[in-house]
């Protein structure tokens, strides 16, 4: 049977080039970083060679590159370490309500200890409105956290724009970039972003590696307390042969990214085109442009999406959904509902996201097979039936 | 979160998908809002279930359980039908992940009302009839 992974957006194989370039970190250079024997020292070199790399991919200066273990840790860091340096100047916190949970739990969390928090609302694509944000900064306000772009639906917010009005109120600006580095082009000057959180995994780099990315001058407590590493920005040993492959996967995806979203903006737009004009009551969720290359979500009407990934997965076809049906509170996706869908096309999304394997023989196969799933579950559900009547 | 095989078996190949001319019996329940809908129709015949048959809007739980709470009523009498439980038919099922029990609950609901749905038309065919 065919294996088609499309579920990019959770996590992305790691590239084989990439695993080679980690591999000696594990059983030759093995040293702790921070030791000054040549073991250590010619670790702690790679590491640096990966800050540097990531750096310049982003338009900042290696200095300003702290490593993480991953893109949770790094949303939590930048939205806890900032509310705790600056609670005196305020406790005032913006973000929106399309937040990646990282986001969002955090800030919920602030909250129980005092803080405030506004959640902008999206547009129907799920665009954050600049001038809502600028509507919503008050005297207190010390942080403003938005998403590069979003990870179900895709949608690329006007980051530049924002980061502009935060600059000009003197207000920190965080951007969640983990949907976005090495995929679309990140230049932190030109975002205007203080802050900036990204993952390895997510474009075929190792799990358990992450960046921070912060200003020159930008106050921020600590989130983990031990040893100096990190210019005592975050305690713990670095985790070498992860740096290192982030590292090298950072470089393989800026050498292929004009390449790569061309390639996935094609098969992309093949997809959903695809399926919004072979199935019958079928809508895109997102915008049409403004949107990552590799994303496609769709809500399918009279179906549910968890029995649709179940029936895909039985063809060889790796997706996820919007629905509710594996969180304890039932409630569909909250990017979904913010951008104003029904529940029950909330509950009926699918989202495809392509990566560097993706061919367009995968594509060709997932047109074949989805109508077949969404006829055969549209003939067991009490919705369809009392539309076509 | 992982289902059973039995599940995925009852999920893969449900059995009695579908509606019935001329239903006895009838339970809808669920709602859009928590994604899960469910309609159970069946037929009785001299106080015993003879078939039965669902549509389900929902997950592949609901959807199995669907399925199963179709053929552990067939051919019971209402009297034992009624002490079909969601446990029971979770326990059918060879288990269900916790987040999903309610999945179970809501079949064990439908055919109650599926039930309730009979004994109503009977007893209204029933005053009918000495009207």
């Amino acid at each position: 049977m065919k294996k088609i992974y499309l579920d990019n957006a959770a996590t992305t194989p790691t590239d084989r080039r990439v695993l080679e370039a980690m591999v000696p970190f594990f059983i030759e250079v093995y040293g702790n970083p921070s030791s000054l024997h040549a073991f250590g020292q010619e670790a702690n070199h790679a590491i640096e060679d990966a800050r540097y790399t990531l750096a310049s991919c982003i338009g900042a200066k290696p200095e300003e590159i702290i490593f993480t273990s991953g893109g949770t840790e790094s949303n939590n860091c930048a939205i806890k370490g900032v509310a705790y340096a600056r609670h005196e100047k305020g406790n005032h916190i913006i973000t929106s309500k399309i937040e990646h949970h990282a986001i969002l739990e955090p800030c919920h969390f602030l909250e129980k200890q005092g803080f405030e928090v506004s959640y902008i609302p999206v547009d129907k694509y799920g665009l954050v409105d600049p001038a809502d944000v600028e509507k919503a900064i008050t005297e207190r306000t010390i942080l403003i956290s938005i998403m590069h772009a979003n990870n179900e639906i895709g949608t690329i917010q006007p980051i530049g724009e924002i980061g502009k009005i935060a600059r000009g109120r003197g207000i920190y600006f965080h951007t969640d970039a983990v949907q976005t580095l090495g995929h679309i082009p990140i230049d932190v000057n030109e975002l205007n972003v203080d802050i900036l959180s990204a993952s390895g995994h997510k474009l075929n780099g190792p799990k358990g590696v992450g960046i921070l990315y912060v200003k020159k001058g930008i106050r921020m407590l600590p989130f983990m307390h031990g040893g100096d590493q990190e210019q005592q920005r975050r305690a713990s040993t670095h985790n070498v042969p992860g740096i290192v492959g982030f590292g090298k996967a950072v470089e393989l995806a800026k050498e292929e990214m004009g390449k790569e979203i061309e390639k996935l903006t094609s098969l992309r737009d093949t997809l959903f085109e695809g399926i919004l004009s072979t199935i019958e009551f079928t809508h895109l969720n997102g915008h049409r442009t403004k949107r990552l290359p590799n994303n496609v979500n769709i809500s399918i009407a009279y179906v549910e999406g968890e029995s649709m990934i179940l029936n895909l997965d039985m063809e060889g076809i790796a997706c996820s959904t919007g629905s509710a049906c594996t969180s304890s509170s039932l409630e569909p996706s909250h990017v979904l509902m913010a951008i104003g869908l029904p529940h029950e096309l909330a509950h009926g999304s699918l989202r495809f996201s392509l990566g560097r394997q993706t061919s367009e023989d995968d594509i060709d196969y997932v047109l074949t097979v989805l109508p077949g799933t969404v006829t055969k579950l549209r003939s067991m559900s009490p919705l369809y039936k009392k539309e076509v009547k | 979160m992982e289902y059973s095989e039995k599940v995925m078996e009852h999920f893969r190949n449900p059995r009695n998908v579908g509606e019935l001319e001329n239903p006895d019996g009838v339970g809808k329940v669920g709602n859009p809002v928590c994604g899960d809908i469910m309609e159970l129709y069946i037929k009785v015949d001299g106080g015993i279930i003879t078939d039965a048959k669902f549509k389900t809007f929902g997950c592949g739980a609901a959807i199995a359980t669907s399925s199963m709470v179709t053929e552990l009523v067939k051919n019971k009498t209402i009297e034992d039908a009624l002490k079909i439980s969601n446990r029971a038919v979770a326990e059918a099922l060879g288990g269900l992940p916790p987040i999903k029990m309610h999945c179970s609950v809501l079949a064990e609901e439908a055919l109650k009302k599926a039930l309730d749905d009979y004994r109503t038309r009977s007893a209204q065919s029933a005053s009918g009839k000495a009207a």
